[in-house]
């Protein structure tokens, strides 16, 4: 369907939550005949927070123009970018899953995700939750194979001991129907 | 004994309610220790926790850790949950391990000592647990599937030192807890 020339915008919205904001923001680009393709939307402390990657035959100035009126009561911030078309990535390594949790304090996202760097591991996905006292981290590995897990686990134990939180690291179950 | 013959009434003791402890609390991180199924405390602590477990709304199993005792105790009580096939009605293990665990299927958990998240998690559906009746340190075992199985590892997971974060399927899998007044 898609032809001429296809742009790939990433488009972020976050601010006040409302009921609507998607529909409006959706709305505005279906408009523009621009695509959704993957996008996340979710709250984040409160805030409504999207991040869409698009595809039309429009300008990244022209979506973020039709966009305005989401900002015009101050509360929607919206950004719009022009993004160069990635291959999409292939698995490279063997997926695990990476959870951390512990007394809220700052640096903890940083010392692990760098115990992660460390041995080429790449993070695909990665969520953090602060409820009350309790910071939560849970993060999608892709290992690389020559990564040693066992060097990498006493590393992101050694963090853990350093940072006084608990940290698990196991292979992710991924069941296909 | 069989287990479903077992009730508190047992224990001999009235149990108090007990204040459930946060994460992170370093109680609910430690390995919980052995304890003597016959030790007068371990008796009071078991009709505590199910007397805690029986006034907090929506919950169907209570680890020591959670009320600050690292002591390898919990109660489990699924009676009339939806989700429950077999159950076993009230009952408190002492030093409970997981003997055969197969068919995992993932599920939605919460916990009162992680009140605002729930997630999921992969668990047995079908699982054998051995462990020892507070009083008489009887040798039990209990076999068992679907939702009770679910709280079995759940329990016997915290009295290992995790919490069930530690455990969610993905990055995706943790979710704020909804709260309906």
């Amino acid at each position: 369907m898609f032809n001429r020339y296809v742009s790939l915008i990433a488009i972020t919205v976050i601010g006040h939550d409302r009921p609507g904001i998607i529909a409006e923001a959706t709305g505005a680009l279906a408009e523009l005949g621009v695509n959704i393709e993957d996008s996340t939307m979710t709250r984040l402390r409160g805030h409504f927070a999207m991040m869409l990657v698009c595809a039309g035959d429009v300008s990244a100035a022209a979506a973020e123009k039709a966009l305005a009126g989401l900002t015009a009561d101050g509360t929607l911030q919206v950004t719009a970018r022009e993004v160069a078309t990635e291959e999409l990535a292939t698995p490279a390594g063997r997926p695990y899953v990476l959870t951390v949790h512990g007394g809220d304090r700052p640096g903890i996202v940083s010392a692990v995700t760098s115990a992660v760097a460390a041995d080429g591991g790449n993070i695909t996905d990665l969520t953090t939750r602060l409820t009350g006292q309790l910071y939560l981290v849970v993060a999608e590995v892709d290992v690389p194979a020559s990564a040693d897990e066992a060097d990498l686990t006493s590393r992101l134990d050694e963090v853990a001991r350093e940072l006084g939180v608990d940290v698990t690291f196991r292979p992710q179950e991924a069941d296909v129907l | 004994m069989n287990v479903r013959d077992w009730s508190e009434h047992e224990l001999g003791v009235e149990g108090r309610i007990r204040p459930v402890v946060r994460a992170p609390d370093p109680v609910l991180s430690a390995p919980s220790e052995k304890v003597d199924p016959a030790d007068p405390a371990v008796l009071q602590l078991a009709a505590d926790l199910v007397a805690t477990m029986r006034v907090s709304p929506g919950c169907v199993g209570l680890a020591a850790c959670q009320v600050g005792v690292g002591w390898h105790i919990f109660c489990v009580d699924v009676t009339d949950h939806p989700k429950a096939r077999t159950t076993h009605g009230t009952f408190v293990l002492c030093n409970a391990r997981v003997v055969e665990a197969t068919r995992k299927e993932k599920g939605r958990e919460g916990c009162m000592s992680v009140p605002d998240l729930t997630g999921d998690v992969k668990r047995a559906s079908r699982l054998t647990v051995a462990g020892q009746l507070p009083g008489t340190g009887a040798e039990v075992v209990v076999e068992t599937d679907a939702f009770e199985a679910r709280a079995l590892q759940h329990e016997i997971d915290h009295c290992d030192g995790f919490l069930f974060v530690d455990r969610v399927a993905g990055a995706h899998a943790v979710y704020p807890r909804k709260t309906y007044l």
